[in-house]
């Protein structure tokens, strides 16, 4: 068994066992979160150690068991999942950071069962991005749903669970009413659901087709919150702060793009999607739900929810620089799911952080704050430029590709999708950062500062995560053109 | 000596053990025998799939008459499999019996209680091992009149009005089977399951034949409750005792699928049932329409031993699909099926007596915030009704993929939409009780009850590990099922 196997094995192990330990220590509160710190490190680790390998052109790859006639839980690390592991694990230990400050802050209760669905969730999310075929995804896309679902209704009061219900009812009817059967069909047309470079679908489907199966997918993937199936997200916005975060904005979120660029890169193949005709809609979906939901994010004053119709509008984005199926467009892609995500989660963690210091959630509240919160309100502003995609924040880079790579197929709704969705961007971002700054502000409510430190560094790490992605971007950027040949 | 006539002991044992338990005439030791027989029950099963397992098949000769004179009884892997079920269930649940069943009926009653499970045990491992028609009716008959009094034991005097229904409906049914089986033998002159299908591949064409075959299988479809045969099922699920539900509901509607596919495909044979008597164009229809219709009448019950029960009635409907439509992937999915409902429902419904054994009734606004107080017991019926929704790395989601298969290799659009779709009723149906226990506040004036005591709870958890063992350590049960379907196609003359 070889070093890369043994890193596969632990990244697949320690979450879970961390959630039992977690469990355990459940009495002891401090004993408790430092368990979850050091696994949240431990997996970090091993995801790490996998890096120069696959950056080298390896695939480590480890199967458990048979689950199925010729299929099997089976893992493989390839350059897209790599991004998408990089991103969840690096992420998690400063959310754990952030979830210890703002879980205490909030006096919330059943915080043992809140940080051991955490565990269970990440778990998931490596699962997810490492998995090796359709089936294998589908289990760990499951167990991310499930285990997501006690976090989202962890209040326990009827908003909670009204919200739970949108949030379970759409992501298991359309995973189990359209992505079940999709995998079925792709096992009994193809023989097989490995993801393969290149594909599995050609030659065994064609005609319009191809468009069915791909509309089964593109819906029965509700994680990735492609209008009608979006609902589920602000629904989610129940949930306390640091799930918001790091779930609703990276890890939920992400696995369903993630599973997105999968599907059209390994399953169906840039080539054979390119000279199918019935497969064009999902470009105009996915620039339908870029728009819309930036207009509706427009006229939202809660922020979270602000921040949640973003996320369904720039989640769209990386759907849409995949349905441009240009090589170039899905590098894009890949980096968006890491660009997007270092920026909303530091969205998330200001808005986590008003709340915590100044009880405050609409964006109509949040005039002059800047100058009670400056570190809060500067992140803020970093995050809104990585979302309108200016430099020096990450998002720049990867609308760029996007952008390159729709002018070389000379998809023009495309290129104009993305410059009016960037307008919107602005128009919805900066006013809560001018506002926040304003010199006559200070709309009165009681003295505070700045919330409890642990958030306060959470939030100063990812800003500083998105900055120092638009300067380095290459070991993302290497793997990103492995993964689409470009 | 022993190995070889393990075949009888299997039946013999619990058959000898319930008079003596009767004879005991006090509770606990009836209790105590009752379970070592299961145990032991499930130990022969064991070595009888071990010793099949490659495929060998048994003859047992009963007494020493040869068939066709005298009965014999046959063991392959199918058989054994459904053995293994059975008394699987039997030995899970037998521990569990005793706390479950003395909180609900009278204690002069209790042995009469265990004698009746050990006859019903015996009668419905006869009905798989046997090899004889007849012998099959004289067993069937053995579960089936031992079940209608195990009923009737329910606290709830409207247990007598169900068991009475069933009586009735049982009777009805068991007549049309005897009347089938009699007519055969007017035609062929032998009872033996083995030479019914070698003699009858001349008399194809035979109207006597035709009648026994409509007889049989309606005799049967009443006893295993296909829709819309199924009404005596309900009432008798929701008023029995809480663990003679759970011990009906995992074992005896899955064994009289099995006889069901014993006399379709091999008796009969799929030639002469699906290409001469086109039996699916009568089983497709009626388990659909029966699968999304019991399936939605799940969604409206108070009771939730109710509403267990209607969704039996669709799962029943799932393996009748399979059985329909006649390929071995739908067989396949059949036999997964057969063992895995039995594996789900047995959990729901222990999960569901320990909650009874605590608050009496198990109405939707008694058990409101539930698991709050008893959370492990509630936690393993949330396990066991993501398995019946069929959520992956539980056995349900195995079903679930087979049965998509084989409708999407037969290119039947239709009936994978309404396996997808009867999925997210059963999302509906048991998420309001989760809905119901987690997030309602108690209904005033209850006290707080306490967590279910450990015999009732290891049993649970036990068939609730066993849900996931099997939903990821699928070979057993996968492979066992798909050999045995493939086998019953390979007969196919």
């Amino acid at each position: 068994m070889s070093a890369d196997q043994i890193a596969i094995i632990a990244a697949m192990t320690v979450p879970l066992l961390g959630a039992a330990a977690i469990a355990i220590a459940g009495k002891a509160p401090n004993l408790r979160e430092g368990v979850t710190l050091v696994t949240a490190l431990l997996l970090l680790a091993a995801v790490l150690s996998l890096l120069p390998d696959v950056l080298a052109g390896a695939r480590p790859q480890w199967a458990f068991d048979e689950i199925l006639p010729g299929i099997a839980i089976a893992f493989r690390v390839e350059p897209l999942g790599m991004i998408f592991a990089l991103v969840a694990s690096l992420l998690w230990p400063i959310n754990s950071l952030y979830s210890i400050g703002y879980m205490r802050g909030n006096d919330e209760s059943h915080q043992t069962r809140f940080y051991v669905c955490f565990a269970i969730a990440l778990w998931a999310a490596m699962g997810i991005a490492f998995s090796a075929n359709l089936v294998t995804l589908f289990i760990f896309y499951e167990v991310l749903t499930l285990s997501t679902y006690p976090l989202v209704t962890h209040k326990g009061t009827e908003a909670a669970r009204d919200g739970g219900r949108v949030y379970l009812g759409i992501l298991i009817a359309t995973s189990i009413g359209l992505l079940l059967p999709a995998i079925v069909w792709t096992w009994s047309a193809a023989g097989t659901t490995d993801f393969t470079d290149g594909g599995i679908l050609a030659g065994h489907l064609d005609g319009p087709l191809v468009g069915v199966l791909l509309f089964l997918f593109m819906f029965g993937i509700g994680k990735a919150a492609l209008m009608p199936v979006h609902r589920w997200l602000p629904a989610a916005m129940v949930a306390p702060t640091p799930v918001s975060a790091l779930l609703h904005a990276v890890a939920v979120v992400k696995a369903g793009v993630f599973t997105v660029v999968k599907v059209i890169v390994y399953v169906f193949g840039l080539e054979t999607l390119q000279a199918e005709p019935s497969a064009q809609w999902l470009l105009y979906a996915a620039g339908f739900t870029i728009i819309v939901a930036s207009v509706i994010a427009l006229r939202q004053d809660n922020l979270k929810r602000r921040l949640a119709y973003s996320t369904v509008s720039q989640l769209s984005y990386v759907i849409l620089a995949a349905a441009i199926l240009a090589p170039l467009s899905v590098v894009g892609a890949a980096l968006h799911i890491a660009a997007h995500a270092f920026g909303k989660i530091t969205l998330f963690f200001a808005a986590g952080a008003i709340y915590t210091a100044a009880h405050k959630t609409e964006v109509s509240q949040l005039r002059g704050i800047g100058w009670r919160m400056p570190w809060t309100m500067t992140a803020f502003t970093i995050g809104s430029l990585s979302m309108i995609g200016v430099p020096p924040a990450a998002g720049f880079i990867s609308k760029w590709y996007l952008l390159v790579g729709a002018f070389s197929m000379e998809q023009w709704v495309a290129v104009g999708v993305v410059v009016l969705s960037t307008v919107l961007n602005a128009a919805y971002f900066l006013p809560i950062v001018f506002s926040a700054f304003a010199r006559d502000g200070d709309n009165g409510g009681p003295e505070h500062g700045e919330a409890p430190w642990p958030i306060v560094a959470a939030l100063t790490a990812t800003a500083a995560l998105t900055v120092l992605l638009f300067l380095f971007h290459q070991i993302p950027l290497d793997l990103a053109r492995q993964m689409a040949g470009a | 000596m022993i190995v070889e006539n393990l075949p009888a002991l299997q039946v013999v044992l619990p058959l000898l053990a319930a008079p003596l338990c009767l004879l005991l005439s006090r509770g606990r030791p009836a209790w105590l025998v009752a379970t070592l027989i299961s145990w032991l029950g499930l130990a022969i099963s064991v070595v009888l799939l071990w010793q099949v397992k490659d495929g060998s098949v048994i003859h047992y000769a009963f007494g020493g008459w040869a068939a066709p004179w005298g009965i014999e009884y046959v063991v392959d892997r199918l058989a054994a499999y459904v053995l293994l079920i059975v008394s699987l269930i039997a030995a899970v649940m037998m521990p569990y019996a005793w706390r479950s069943l003395s909180s609900e009926i009278d204690a002069h009653l209790l042995p009469l209680a265990f004698t009746l499970m050990l006859l019903c045990l015996a009668g419905l491992l006869g009905i798989v091992i046997t090899g004889d028609a007849f012998n099959l009716f004289v067993l069937l008959e053995i579960s089936s009149l031992s079940t209608y009094a195990l009923i009737s034991l329910g606290k709830d005097r409207r247990s007598l009005t169900a068991a009475y229904q069933y009586l009735i409906m049982g009777t009805i049914g068991a007549t049309f089977f005897i009347i089938g089986v009699g007519l055969m033998y007017q035609l062929t002159g032998t009872l033996n399951m083995a030479d019914l299908a070698e003699r009858i591949d001349a008399l194809e064409d035979r109207r006597t034949l035709k009648t026994a075959f409509a007889f049989i299988t309606v005799g049967l479809a009443l006893k295993l409750a296909m829709f819309p045969l199924h009404l005596w099922l309900p009432n008798a699920y929701t008023f029995a005792p809480s663990v003679v539900t759970a011990f009906l509901a995992a074992t005896a509607t899955k064994v009289a699928l099995y006889a069901m596919i014993r006399f379709v495909y091999t008796v009969f044979g799929t030639h002469f049932a699906f290409e001469s008597m086109h039996i699916e164009v009568l089983v497709l229809p009626l388990a659909a329409v029966g699968i999304f219709i019991t399936s939605v009448v799940a969604v409206f019950q108070h009771d939730i031993k109710r509403m267990l029960a209607y969704s039996s009635v669709a799962q029943i409907g799932y393996m009748l699909l399979g059985i329909g439509m006649a390929t071995v992937t739908g067989l396949t999915a059949s036999l997964v099926h057969l063992f895995n409902h039995a594996l789900m429902k047995g959990a729901l419904f222990l999960a569901l007596g320990a909650v009874c054994y605590r608050i009496g009734r198990c109405d939707i606004d008694r058990m409101a915030g539930i698991a709050r107080d008893m959370p492990l017991t509630m936690a393993a019926f949330v396990v066991g009704g993501l398995s019946l929704i069929g959520v992956p790395l539980t056995v349900g989601f195995l079903s679930k993929w087979y049965l998509l298969s084989a409708a999407m290799e037969l290119g039947w659009w239709p009936l994978a939409a309404l396996v997808l779709v009867t999925s997210l009723i059963a999302v509906v149906y048991i998420g309001r009780v989760v809905e119901a226990a987690y997030f309602r506040e108690r209904p005033a004036g209850t006290e707080t009850v306490q967590e279910a005591p450990a015999v009732l709870l290891i049993p649970t958890w036990i068939l609730v590990a066993a849900n996931l063992y099997f939903g990821i350590h699928s070979s057993l049960t996968l492979g066992v099922a798909g050999d045995a379907a493939a086998h019953l196609f390979g007969a196919v003359k």
